[in-house]
């Protein structure tokens, strides 16, 4: 099956790529995704604990079962507002 | 699909507050509370020249109504209205609009506390830093709205 996939902010750098199409194999899983994409950048690996995903832009876990056509999108901790922390 | 809800957005255009606060203000209302969140021109020791925002538009515009849903569970006559801006902005610009209105003042402090708090747990944006001498990507929490404790949280901070 073929899956889109989307990275945002570092993880868009890490790849040299904001969507990448791959071809998984069936009953493949969000984590199979995020490994093949850790075979091909292996600086990602550093996120390997932070990462969250989501699959068709709802927030999903990474046991997540994708399908044919399914967009997964990986993202590194997030930041947004203003400030950092409690600040 | 739902029609766009202008209450919740992530733009590029620069942020106007009381065009936010205009879009939860009703009749039964006694308060409107707005945060305004800007570009600081420092931060852990460096001086920032720009920050550029990056985020996962649609899933953003979810989170941001899945917060509202979160803050009428606490607080049921609070309406939420979110702008986040996106693109580079400078030193001085508001990057997240924030209005919560409701029928006394408490809750709509409370409800806009909470609600800022959330963002900064749950919306997937992103901030670049760049500042004198690099740049550097700002990561704070692992995006996880079902983490609880991160909930709770917020709601302590939102009632202190």
């Amino acid at each position: 099956m073929l899956v889109t996939i989307r990275l945002f902010a570092r993880l868009r750098e890490i790849a040299g790529a904001a969507e990448l199409e791959r071809t998984l194999p069936d009953g493949a899983t969000a984590r199979t995704a995020w490994d093949v994409l850790v075979g091909e950048f292996p600086p990602l690996e550093d996120y390997a604990t932070a990462v969250s995903c989501a699959v068709n832009e709802e927030y999903a876990r990474l046991t997540a079962v994708l399908k044919d056509g399914d967009e997964v999108a990986f993202l590194p901790p997030v930041s947004g507002g203003s400030g950092q922390g409690s600040a | 699909m739902r029609a766009p809800d202008e209450r919740f957005r992530v733009t590029p255009d620069p942020l106007g507050v009381s065009a936010v606060a205009a879009l939860v203000a009703d009749p039964g209302c006694g308060a409107v509370t707005t945060f305004v969140g800007l570009v600081r021109d420092h931060n852990a020791g460096r001086r920032v020249l720009w920050l550029e925002y990056e985020a996962y538009e649609p899933l953003a515009v979810k989170a941001f109504q899945q917060i509202e849903e979160e803050t009428r569970e606490r607080w049921p006559s609070a309406g939420l209205a979110i702008h986040h801006r996106i693109g580079r902005v400078a030193i001085g610009e508001p990057s997240v609009v924030i209005a919560a209105a409701s029928a006394h003042r408490a809750d709509a402090f409370a409800a806009s506390r909470y609600a800022i708090e959330r963002l900064k747990q749950i919306a997937p944006i992103w901030k670049h830093e760049h500042f004198e001498g690099g740049e550097v990507w700002i990561e704070g929490a692992t995006a996880d709205p079902g983490d609880e404790a991160a909930r709770q949280m917020a709601l302590a901070r939102a009632c202190s």
